[in-house]
């Protein structure tokens, strides 16, 4: 392999790969105080479409991400009410914001144009790459990581203070507990009730996000199903990741990087099926499913919150 | 035992007339308790009497109905109190160590302190909190490793670090809930040794037990609740242990059971050069052979951790072994599954109530039925029947006095004791069917009576010894040396995963018990 198919491997990988490991921190919150959110890929894409109409009838794009994040903030916070309060089924209800999502955007994306007209088609305003003088210019690394739009540099922060916050501050400590056991926590003097609504909140607000930086950067404009399965993605990513920020990392860059490698052969033209290559990501999600669940089997001690999915009432005993 | 009159120390905590109730339940009505500083006070009743209800709501995990709570544990004076939260009753001095413990099994000893603690810096220092826990534990005298991730640590060791959580806080007053229960006879001095300490320095202490003598060992004072009602506080001087049982009870109870000679009858169950892996990929059974014959009790005794469950679990299915057979009435089921060790005859109480034991939401009778499902009248072809069904659940409710009996409420709203009733009353309603002409059924029970009150040990006993009469094949694993002696016919002890001995309890010293249990053999 020559060096400068690697350098775009890579640049390809990081800027594919940036939606999800915002979207999966974020799911690692909210499964780390114990709740399971589904609805990750429909977060994703109301994300993506509010973003991309917000932008191009403000002409501004960070407007646009902001109303994203709210949007996705909004959604998680009625699966943390079904879940939370009203105790309801967490797979049932993030399944039913999922679907909601996706069928809400898709409706969205045919009336939210100008004049009351469908978004598919527009080309609105866009992150533009900001290259970081000198260092966009190192081999290897510096098209992947320093020539970039601001959404993937904000993870440069995001990756590393997630992972403080979580092993080593006071707040991280109490909101592992929660996920690790509700009634533990709250007899412990730990309430469960503010930070169950607070992370899942922020991991659509996290999931939302992502969705904007698919079509106001990575695909600009709005198509329909423009987030392509993604969000079902990081839900594996969690596990793949054992609910650890920085594995989130690796992970997404290797499903960022087979996304890459998929559009180069297509682009080059082989005699494999598109539609064999386009599997490629998902077939590698089960794969890497099979081997985490195999190889460690540590995982299950050390891995998932062992809390998760359990609603938390506190005269009632388990 | 105590030196200064209790009478001239102050109250710190008074419960006036609290009543608790559950939808059904009366829990608690119109209790009241008080203690005095520097006081160990100990709080008994049957199973389901309202003990745990009661401290409950002393630590503001249950709002009360009606009552009033007052305390003096951070001023002289007392004072009305109304405790919103766990949170609410930590700051005002209250610490609760639960009979299920509130430890998160894959945090360190210092992270399961530093949870909740008022002072737990934003940014984590483990180093220097793990040394302060070290002083504090240095201090009273309870030893452990600030380091260690709760799950490697034996029970013993985590209700260490949950005392020691709550003197970290500064808790005033230390409620214990069942605390020997799960503890080894060594252990359970251990904790006289440190309640009586931490007493001597002022700190009050309310703990729950069934055992009679421990009560009368380590109390002050005593506290009865029976049915949900105060029956009366009174000095541990001024009682016996017989007073105590009535005053629980409301009988008389005896307090040793008559064992005729056995009769024994055929092989039911042969382990030969049994080994198994625990969870962790060690060896936790070597080399292990034995056999129980139909008419016999055999105990297993051994400190826990020792391989007992690992063998109960070879023993019923539920784990395979590496190496060496288990033959039931003649059959070799070496590697296969806990189905066919249930029809091979083998009934199982396992130690683990709610998590092997019960499906806690779902109701009694489903739970009741759990092992005969499948046979007539249960169920036929396929189709349940709900008459049978209520038919048997009942009947079984009613010979182990399960209380409150109602047949369709949720198996997790039973208290502790009356859960472990329950899973007796079906198992040992499976071994009467599982018997056989002379095949008699094996019934492996794990720490039988852990929880009971002594009525209901009575009962458990009795069943026991009557399977025992009537043929079947007991193994009682227990920590309980008097209740191993008093039952078994044989006494295999545990070490290691080895069998040190196989003993006789009538000719076998309690001494060398512990010793062969230490892993010392007997020459
Ligand atoms: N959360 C709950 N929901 C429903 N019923 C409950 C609940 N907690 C306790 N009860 C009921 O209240 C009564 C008192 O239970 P509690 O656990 O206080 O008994 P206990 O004295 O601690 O018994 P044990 O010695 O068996 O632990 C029981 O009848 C129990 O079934
Ligand atoms: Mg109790």
């Amino acid at each position: 392999m020559d060096l400068d198919l690697v350098t775009s491997i890579l640049a390809i990988a990081t800027f594919a790969g940036a939606s999800l490991v915002l979207a999966t921190i974020g799911e690692i919150f909210t499964e780390r105080v114990g709740i399971l959110n589904l609805g990750v890929e429909g977060m994703m894409i109301m994300g993506a479409v509010t973003g991309f109409a917000t932008a191009y009838r403000t002409n501004n794009v960070w407007l646009g991400v902001v109303v994203a994040g709210i949007v996705g903030g909004l959604m998680a916070l009625v699966h943390a009410f079904a879940t939370i309060t009203l105790r309801a089924d967490q797979i049932v209800s993030g399944l039913a914001i999922t679907l909601l999502g996706t069928g809400l955007a898709s409706f969205l994306g045919q009336v939210i144009g100008p004049d009351g007209g469908p978004l598919v088609g527009l080309t609105g305003p866009k992150f533009t790459k900001w290259p970081i003088p000198g260092l966009s210019s190192l081999p290897l690394v510096g098209e992947g990581f320093f020539n970039q739009d601001p959404i993937v540099y904000s993870l440069f922060v995001v990756v590393p203070v997630s992972w403080y916050f979580l092993y080593k501050t006071r707040p991280g400590l109490y909101l592992r507990a929660v996920g690790e056991s509700a009634s533990t926590s709250d007899a412990v003097g730990v309430s469960v009730f503010g930070r169950r609504y607070g992370y899942t909140v922020l991991g659509g607000v996290m999931a939302g996000v992502a969705g904007s930086h698919l079509s106001l950067s990575y695909t600009p404009g709005w198509t329909e199903n423009l987030t392509g399965g993604r969000g079902w993605i990081v839900i594996a990513l969690v596990i793949f990741a054992t609910w650890n920020p920085a594995r989130a990392v690796v992970g997404a860059l290797l499903f960022g990087g087979v996304n890459a490698i998929q559009f180069r052969l297509q682009a080059e033209g082989t005699n494999l099926p598109a539609s064999i290559l386009n599997m490629s990501p998902y077939i590698l999600t089960v794969l890497v499913l099979i081997l985490i669940t195999r190889t460690d089997k540590l995982r299950q001690t050390i891995g998932a919150p062992a809390g998760l999915g359990i609603p938390y009432h506190r005269e009632e005993r388990e | 035992m105590t030196t200064t009159q209790p009478e001239t120390r102050r109250l710190v905590v008074e419960m006036r007339d609290i009543t608790k109730k559950f939808p059904g339940v009366i829990a608690n009505e119109d209790v009241t308790l008080e203690v005095r500083r520097g006081e160990i006070h100990a709080l008994l009743g049957e199973n389901g009497a309202g003990k745990s209800t009661l401290m409950s709501v002393l630590c503001g995990l249950y709002q009360p109905d009606g009552g009033s709570l007052h305390l003096a544990l951070h001023q002289e004076e007392l004072c009305e109190t109304v405790l919103r939260s766990p949170r609410h009753a930590i700051q005002a001095g209250i610490g609760m160590v639960y009979q299920h413990f509130k430890l998160i099994p894959t945090f360190s000893v210092t992270e399961n302190i530093l949870l909740g603690a008022e002072d737990t810096p934003t940014v984590l220092d483990l180093k220097q909190s793990g040394a302060r826990i070290a002083e504090i534990a240095e201090r009273f005298a309870l030893p452990v490793d600030p380091e260690a991730r709760v799950w490697q640590l034996s029970v013993g060791e985590q209700q260490r670090v949950e005392i020691l959580k709550q003197l970290y806080r500064g808790a005033a007053l230390l409620i214990l809930d069942e605390p020997t229960a799960v503890l080894t006879p060594q252990e359970s001095d251990a904790l006289g040794e440190t309640m009586h300490s931490l007493a001597a320095s002022g700190v009050s202490i309310v703990f729950i037990s069934h055992k009679l003598d421990e009560v009368l060992a380590y109390a002050d004072r005593v506290t009865v609740l029976r049915g949900g009602k105060t029956a009366a506080t009174v000095d541990v001087a001024d009682v016996t242990k017989a007073d105590l049982a009535r005053l629980m009870v409301g009988r008389d109870v005896l307090f040793s059971a008559d064992k005729p000679d056995a009769e024994l009858g055929p092989d039911a169950l042969v382990l030969h050069g049994v080994t198994a892996m625990g969870d962790r990929s060690v060896t936790a059974v070597n080399n292990v052979s034995l056999t129980v014959r139909g008419g016999e009790i055999l105990g297993i005794a051994g400190v826990a951790g020792n391989g007992q469950k690992e063998l109960v679990e070879v023993m019923t299915g539920l784990r395979t072994p590496t190496a060496g057979s288990v033959t039931v009435r003649g059959a070799d089921l070496t590697g296969k599954s806990a189905i066919d060790f249930i029809q091979g005859g083998v009934a199982h109480v396992p130690a683990d109530r709610l998590g092997q034991g019960l499906a806690g939401n779902l109701p009694l009778t489903d739970n009741v039925i759990l092992k005969s499902f499948r046979s007539e009248p249960i169920s036929h072809r396929s189709f349940l029947n709900k008459k049978a069904i209520r038919e048997m659940s009942i009947r079984l409710i009613e010979a182990f006095n399960v209380l409150p009996g109602d047949p369709d409420a949720k198996a997790s709203g039973l208290s502790g004791g009356n859960q472990q009733k329950l899973i007796l009353a079906r198992e040992i309603d499976a071994t009467d069917r599982l018997a056989v002409g002379d095949e008699p059924a094996v019934l492996v029970a794990v720490y039988p009576t852990r929880g009971l009150d002594v009525g209901a040990i009575e009962i458990v006993r009795d069943a026991l010894l009557n399977q025992r009469a009537i043929g079947a094949a007991v193994v009682m694993v227990s920590e309980d040396l008097d209740e191993l002696r008093t039952l078994s016919d044989r006494i295999a002890v545990l070490h290691g995963g080895e069998v040190m001995g196989v003993v006789d309890p009538a000719s076998t010293s309690k001494d060398d018990l512990g010793l062969l249990m230490a892993g010392e053999r007997l020459s």
